[in-house]
């Protein structure tokens, strides 16, 4: 794994640490969830982000749902949801399908929705969300709101036709759409390279005029600043970008996966680069973190989660009526 | 009451929509400057500007998904498929997608989107190019279905499709593009789920919507010849669809044919007839037929696509056979 875009900017103490303790949160719900789909409290499957969460905390921190940003994301969409601003809360009743989930228990993990933090949509069909971010960007270009649209995907995405057709769309209309590839390796079980012909999936860029940057998405900085230059770039009216953070599942596709497809040692040097274990070491470097406030973030995540968890537990399921609510307006 | 074509009354519903309410937006293959390809949307590119009518790549996906998601973010979109057809190029973002998000975001997203295609066969060209797709949505609920017959209810129904909160599949029979009819003057809106009963009748019931109202009036016309009274029902929406004036109907004729130019299985008049064994069941005083395609596929030969195609006869003999039972 290379990185080709080093931090531009250090970002201040206070974002840092916010993005630290975001990352923790993410890395503590998602041990959390796997736990409860274990232990059967929790129905379905799911898609968990441990080791992805640099690219989530980094997105988040350079866009501004205030202005209108809008995120689509995939299923994998947890830390996603949370460094936007879905309460724990909220979305561990939406995944244990209670009536206090953030979609009222109609569409679970592999659809989390928070309009109020931009997020309008995670999307559990391969590609999906790619077109739909491009009409976010397409009403921020029309209303000159100055805002952009966020698509995350992964790099298996980049082989449907929604990808191709969403780029080029995008580019032609110089829509201020981000596409922000979260490449980790994996498409389901395949190995991107049995599966794409190009190193990248930035490479794919020119073949639409835009810029492909590829970042370190275990740097939640690089990515952070990866992210404020494409804002930049769309904000100017200059059109797209394809940002692709190399990053690594650190667990199998899904609930049922126990990724044995593997190769030795590979997660294991992805571990040393854990992108907590990143920003932590800078921090502390750069002496604005003590070991032990590390410490005491972890124990604080971990009771609110806990607290959450008991909480959307306690919640009823949705009444049996309410699967005749929100069909039409 | 001016006269407008079919056509017309697609450009006038866009053109009145976008002057009242600066959110619509129109994009799609071809719409802007060369104004479509069945020549539907002269002038508006023109009018609006680039900002507000688009052409596009030929990317179905890709508009579909545009007019998502400038709807959920504030915008009413009108998107151009071309051919109705095309509709399966981008289902996921019909039917998984548009259809959906309201659902599972447990009412925090609102599409108000209308999907415009042509469709219907009768014109040469083929059997990729001239189905009837409405039933295909009406298997995805979250969408409204639309199937307009005249000039008036293009105008009246289109409107009230970009106005309406929900995604809506607004299909125009191609076939019907140069048919001419009354327009109302000033504001015409005309609303969902309200059957239009087209000629009112004793003995059979018809129920068919678009180029198929035409082959049972003209069919309806020689039957009064010989005493037979059809009451002609045309839907005009399928979601939703306006079962009460159908169940009436039926209850005062006792027989009911669907006319319809698209498959048999799984149909809309499938389903009408189903609807009305439930309820009226014991009003009937014959089986229900179902006049289709007699095969699901349209052949390009000029005598076969019109075999296949229900026709004047097709229609009398169906009517003759429930009057016989």
């Amino acid at each position: 794994m290379t990185a080709q875009t080093n931090p531009v900017e250090r970002l201040d103490p206070q974002t840092r640490r916010h993005m630290l303790r975001s990352m923790i949160e993410v890395r503590t719900v998602e041990a959390q969830i796997q736990e409860l789909f274990l232990e059967n409290v929790i129905r379905g499957t799911t898609h968990l982000c441990d080791g992805q969460e640099a690219v989530s905390v980094g997105m988040a921190a350079a866009i501004s749902p205030s202005r209108g940003d809008t995120v689509t994301c995939t299923y994998r969409g947890h830390g996603h949801a949370l460094a936007l601003g879905l309460p724990i809360e909220t979305m561990m009743a939406e995944i244990m399908g209670k009536a206090a989930g953030s979609s009222k228990g109609k569409g679970g993990s592999m659809h989390l929705t928070d309009m109020r933090n931009g997020l309008i949509g995670t999307f559990a069909v391969v590609g999906a969300g790619l077109p739909i971010s491009n009409g976010a960007a397409l009403t921020a270009q029309i209303r000159k709101t100055g805002a952009v649209a966020v698509a995350i995907f992964g790099d298996g995405t980049a082989n449907i036709g929604t990808f191709h057709e969403a780029l080029n769309l995008a580019a032609v209309w110089k829509l201020p759409t981000i596409f922000l590839c979260e490449n980790n390796l994996y498409g389901e079980y395949s190995a991107y390279e049995d599966t794409a012909p190009v190193a990248n999936v930035a490479d794919r860029a020119v073949a639409y005029g835009m810029p492909g940057v590829i970042v370190d998405g275990q740097d939640a900085e690089a990515v952070y600043a990866a992210m404020r230059s494409a804002v930049a770039r769309a904000q100017a009216g200059d059109g797209p970008t394809l940002v692709e953070a190399k990053t690594y599942r650190y667990r199998g596709h899904s609930r049922t996966d126990p990724a044995s497809y593997r190769r030795a040692g590979e997660l294991d040097q992805w571990l040393r680069r854990d992108p907590i274990m990143v920003l932590a070491d800078r921090m502390i470097a750069d002496g604005e973190l003590m070991q032990e406030e590390l410490e005491q973030i972890g124990q604080t995540a971990v009771k609110s989660i806990e607290d959450a968890t008991k909480w959307a537990m306690a919640q009823p399921y949705p009444a049996l009526d309410s699967v005749y609510e929100d069909i039409w307006v | 009451m001016a006269i407008l074509t079919y056509r017309e009354a697609v450009v006038r519903a866009l053109d009145e929509e976008m002057a009242r309410d600066d959110d619509v937006i129109f994009f799609g293959e071809d719409v802007g400057r060369a104004g479509g390809v069945f020549k539907v949307t002269p002038g508006l590119w023109e009018t609006y500007g680039n900002d507000r009518v688009r052409d596009t790549p030929i990317s179905e996906a890709a508009i579909v998904g545009a007019g998502i998601g400038a709807a959920i973010t504030g915008m009413r979109p009108v998107i151009e498929l071309m051919f109705a057809d095309f509709a399966a190029v981008t289902l996921d973002q019909i039917v998984n997608q548009a259809a959906k998000m309201r659902y599972l975001s447990g009412g925090q997203i609102t599409v108000p989107l209308t999907i415009r295609a042509a469709q219907g066969g009768g014109v040469g060209f083929g059997a990729q190019h001239s189905q009837c797709c409405e039933t295909w949505f009406m298997h995805a609920p979250g969408i409204k279905v639309v199937v307009p017959s005249t000039p008036a209810d293009v105008l009246g129904l289109l409107k009230t499709a970009i106005r309406d909160d929900n995604p809506v599949v607004f299909l125009e029979h191609k076939g019907q593009y140069a048919e001419k009819g009354e327009v109302p003057d000033g504001e015409h809106l005309v609303p969902f789920g309200v059957a239009n009963i087209v000629r009112e009748g004793r003995d059979v019931t018809i129920v068919a919507v678009q180029r198929m109202i035409g082959v049972a009036m003209k069919a309806a016309v020689e039957l009064e010849k010989s005493g037979i009274s059809c009451e002609v029902i045309d839907p005009r929406t399928l979601v939703p669809l306006d079962m009460a004036t159908i169940t009436e109907s039926v209850k005062k004729t006792g027989r009911l044919i669907t006319v319809e130019e698209a498959v048999q299985a799984g149909g809309w008049g499938a389903e009408v007839a189903t609807q009305i064994a439930d309820h009226a069941i014991w009003s009937l005083e014959a089986p229900i037929v179902r006049v289709t395609l007699k095969t699901g596929l349209i052949p390009f030969s000029g005598p076969l696509e019109e075999y296949v195609t229900p026709s004047k006869d097709d229609v009398i003999a169906a009517v003759r056979r429930v009057m016989e039972t």
